[in-house]
């Protein structure tokens, strides 16, 4: 135990400066009130599915705290990538030589981890994102994000009321909840666009949920 | 750096006055300052008293009431803004705090424009000050200065929002074309007068006051039947006392009063009493073309409507029509009845429309079918839509095209009464389901397999099921399908008994002390569920017994007991009571509902008056009385 203990404390002090700088910023206790919780909504777009071969093209991301969205405090990038699948260009739309100001993939993390800092992340089918995000960091021999996951896929799922006559393990895609909240859909499958309809999905969630206060903070403190 | 949510709301705000006289670049600049804020229905974006907020507002999604309040009265709505709309524009012209209320009347997403980025558009662009200059007086001026605003925001608008706002300030048509006689008038004078002159009715005068009113409808009554001779005098006809208003008589007032009295005809008297002279007289008909706030304008409007948008608009008109009615306490009944007619109008429209948009003409019939509380006729503040359909039986191997024609019709459907209010199912009962999309014999088999299975999911399902009202198409297919309910249900006492079991499930909601029975936990700790414990069980009671009388076609709760008291004269006064109670709790849902702008479902137990508490307290032990006499009719301790 002792050695592990010494050895993580070593490995710390190896990484890069912003690694470190996002590290500490989870020795901030969090906040009670969920009010005060900054919540960053996030998407990426990929080449692909495949978690060892494909990789990250974009990141959008939004945060929402109290209900509110600072328009000025988005973050949107696309990453320059040697990998190019052209049958997933016809989805998000982005082709490999795109005139749009690119960032390496190192570079990419270091700004998003700046961005996210200790904030909850949310997703729609969280899971994927944060295991693109996490081999991500892993080829840069960087460990795994640290903050904690909200899935809004999972959480509309417990507003869905408790009755046999539904299908209750019914995964909802994002349109399909858009479209029970009203939300249009304009710039769906860019990150950006999809982080934002994610943001807003997210706050009808947090009212329509029980007791969002306790309901939340049990979910965010007792997630990895 | 791109921002592609910046640029979204840049080109949203570019379709609305006053942003879409700016050049593009400016208003990605303002775009990216924004704050976009998520309100629950009924929440305050500010109120009355309160400093002024460093940004202005313009309604994304959702809509808000803007409320002028005054000291110890209710707020009264003054502008309703929706979807482009801008709002809280004070800041803008003056440092001193807010003068209304700003409250969501729906769920609503709002952006917020920061004051220091914009106000150097609306100096130096004179339109753009211009345009916000009239939106602030118009949001804030009271509702008479109204030819501003119809101008500057919509062109199609024939019943715009403040028109309608106005209606109960205006005062009424009167007219002077009337037709008076004296008491001792025989009654054929009085009908050769009135047909000479065209009119409907006749003021019995003496000394120039008013005595008696005589209509078409007193003819009928009196002479078509052969009560009386025509060489009678008038005055044995009459009706009388007259009710009389003074000329200052506001439209809402008179309609109000004529739905009230049961009346077609205000007299209009010099003082307003029956005391002074005649001045004129005011008709149902007179008010209804006079002006846009009725039921019947809102109808034709309803039928002309050609967008989704246009009618979500006049279903917030309708709301405001209700919350007329209630305030005025005019009668459930009466009210219901309206509300109804102009839903169903809506979801007819909407139907319509969709047929229209469908590349073919369906290719059976079919009819769309509302259940429960719009099937009921007891649907007054949008709830959620629960609702089915049903076509004519085809050979089996189009069956499936067709189904699938009919839920790419009923997805439509579903997703346009939504935009207009009418939340989506939770449970999915809905016509776009294809386990509620089904032809004739399927439903049948389906209900016959609900009958004989009978566990809990398959009773519940009854219950939703079993109260269904057409809403369009083919009212053969419905009721076939009624009858079947009938052959199915006949001699199945089993069934019923545990429909019974089931109408038992909430006992009534009085604890021992007398004290109401309130949450125990959860959200909705401490507060009174009056649907749960009032309403659904004097619905269930009143299905069970209906179905037991076998009974057709009589879906509405109150309805339905005034039925069965007919039925058996010796529970006439429990049943009569029922009928009662159903009408009080679903008023006081309304009320509810209206007031925090919800679905009126949980009462707080401290905002209700003393006299409230007694009434419901009384109806509450209506619905234990009608318990005990299920209780004992069926057999249900087995099931308990």
């Amino acid at each position: 135990m002792i050695f592990n203990w010494f050895k993580k404390k070593q490995k710390l002090e190896d990484f890069p400066d912003f690694w470190q700088n996002y590290a500490k910023s989870f020795e901030e206790k969090p906040p009670e009130d969920i009010s005060e919780v900054r919540f960053v909504v996030f998407d990426t777009e990929t080449t692909g599915f495949d978690f060892e071969q494909d990789r990250i093209l974009s990141i959008g991301a939004i945060a929402v705290k109290n209900k509110r969205i600072e328009i000025k405090d988005n973050f949107e990038i696309y990453l320059d990538q040697e990998k190019f699948n052209p049958e997933t260009v016809k989805i998000h739309g982005i082709i490999q030589n795109e005139k749009f100001d690119k960032l390496s993939e190192i570079e990419a993390l270091k700004k998003f981890l700046e961005y996210i800092q200790n904030s909850v992340l949310v997703a729609h089918h969280a899971r994927f994102d944060v295991k693109m995000v996490n081999n991500a960091l892993a080829r840069h021999g960087l460990p795994k994000l640290k903050n904690k996951v909200l899935d809004t896929a999972i959480l509309y799922k417990s507003t869905r009321i408790a009755t046999n006559l539904i299908d209750r393990d019914k995964v909802y895609s994002l349109d399909e909840i858009a479209e029970v909240y009203n939300i249009d859909l304009t710039d769906r499958h860019t990150a950006a666009g999809d982080a934002y309809i994610t943001a807003i999905i997210f706050m009808k969630l947090l009212s329509r949920l029980k007791n969002t206060n306790s309901y939340l903070i049990k979910k965010i403190k007792n997630r990895k | 750096m791109t921002n592609t949510i910046a640029a979204r709301i840049a080109d949203f705000l570019g379709d609305y006055p006053p942003f879409s006289l700016l050049e593009k670049k400016e208003l990605y600049r303002i775009a990216q300052e924004v704050r976009v804020i998520y309100f629950e229905q009924g929440k305050s974006i500010f109120s009355k008293g309160e400093k002024v907020h460093d940004h202005f507002y313009i309604v994304h999604k959702g809509a808000v009431d803007l409320q002028k309040v005054n000291d110890n009265e209710e707020p009264e709505t003054i502008d309703k803004c929706d979807e482009g709309d801008v709002f809280g524009l004070r800041p803008l012209f003056a440092k001193e705090n807010y003068q209304i209320n700003a409250i969501t009347d729906e769920e609503s997403v709002i952006y917020a424009i920061p004051l220091n980025e914009f106000k150097p558009f609306a100096v130096s662009n004179s339109q753009v000050g211009n345009f916000l200059m009239e939106s602030f007086a118009s949001n804030t001026r009271n509702p008479y200065a109204t030819e501003h605003r119809g101008k500057l925001f919509s062109e199609d608008d024939e019943i715009s929002f403040k028109k309608e706002a106005l209606f109960d300030l205006q005062p009424i048509p009167m007219v002077k074309k009337m037709v008076t006689v004296s008491p001792e008038t025989s009654i054929q004078q009085a009908a050769t007068l009135m047909s000479e002159r065209r009119v409907g009715s006749v003021i019995v005068v003496e000394e120039e006051k008013p005595v008696g009113i005589v209509t078409d409808l007193d003819f009928r009554e009196f002479i078509g039947t052969g009560k009386l001779p025509i060489d009678c005098p008038v005055n044995k006809i009459m009706n009388s006392p007259v009710i009389c208003y003074s000329k200052g008589i506001t439209i809402a007032q008179a309609q109000l009063t004529m739905m009230k009295h049961n009346i077609n005809h205000i007299c209009i008297t010099k003082d307003g009493t029956p005391n002074t002279k005649v001045k004129g007289i005011v008709s149902e008909h007179d008010l209804m073309v006079s002006q846009g706030n009725n039921p019947s304008v809102l109808m034709k409007a309803i039928n002309r409507a050609r967008s989704t948008k246009k009618l979500k608009k006049i279903r917030s008109k309708i709301l405001f029509l209700l919350q007329g009615y209630i305030k005025s306490n005019i009668p459930l009944t009466h009210i219901s009845n309206i509300i109804f007619e102009l839903n169903d109008a809506t979801i007819k429209r909407t139907i319509k429309r969709c047929l229209g948009k469908m590349e073919t003409p369906p290719p059976v019939n079919f009819a769309w079918m509302s259940l429960g509380s719009q099937g009921r006729k007891e649907q007054l503040l949008h709830t959620d839509q629960d609702n089915a359909l049903v076509f004519e039986d085809v050979p089996e191997d189009e069956l499936e095209e067709i189904r699938a024609y009919f839920l790419k019709l009923a997805t439509k459907v579903t997703k346009r009464l939504n935009i207009m209010g009418y939340e989506f199912c939770p449970a999915e009962m809905m016509a776009r389901n294809p386990k509620y999309c089904l032809s004739l014999s399927e439903w049948k088999d389906q209900f016959s397999k609900w009958v004989t299975t009978s566990g809990n999911d398959e009773i519940l399902l009854c219950q939703i099921f079993f109260d269904f009202d057409i809403s369009y198409g083919d009212s053969k297919l419905t009721n076939s399908l009624s009858d079947h309910v009938f052959d199915i249900l006949k001699d199945n006492k089993n069934f019923l008994n545990r429909l019974a079991a089931q109408a038992l499930r909430n006992p009534s909601p009085l604890g021992f002390f007398r004290q109401f029975l309130v949450e125990e936990d959860g959200e909705k700790k401490d507060l009174f569920d009056i649907k749960k414990r009032g309403i659904m069980p004097l619905t269930d009671a009143g299905r069970l017994l209906i179905l037991e009388h076998r009974v057709k076609n009589i879906s509405n709760t109150a309805e339905r007991f005034e039925k069965l008291a007919q039925l058996e004269p010796n529970n006439k006064e429990l049943y009569q009571a029922c009928a009662y109670s159903s009408k009080v709790l679903i008023k006081f849902r309304t009320k509810q509902g209206l007031k925090y702008k919800d679905s009126g479902r949980f009462i707080n137990l401290e905002d209700l008056s003393k006299e409230d508490k007694v009434k419901l307290k009384r109806c509450f032990k209506t619905i234990k009385e009608i318990q005990e006499l299920i209780k004992l009719r069926f057999e249900v301790t087995y099931y308990l």
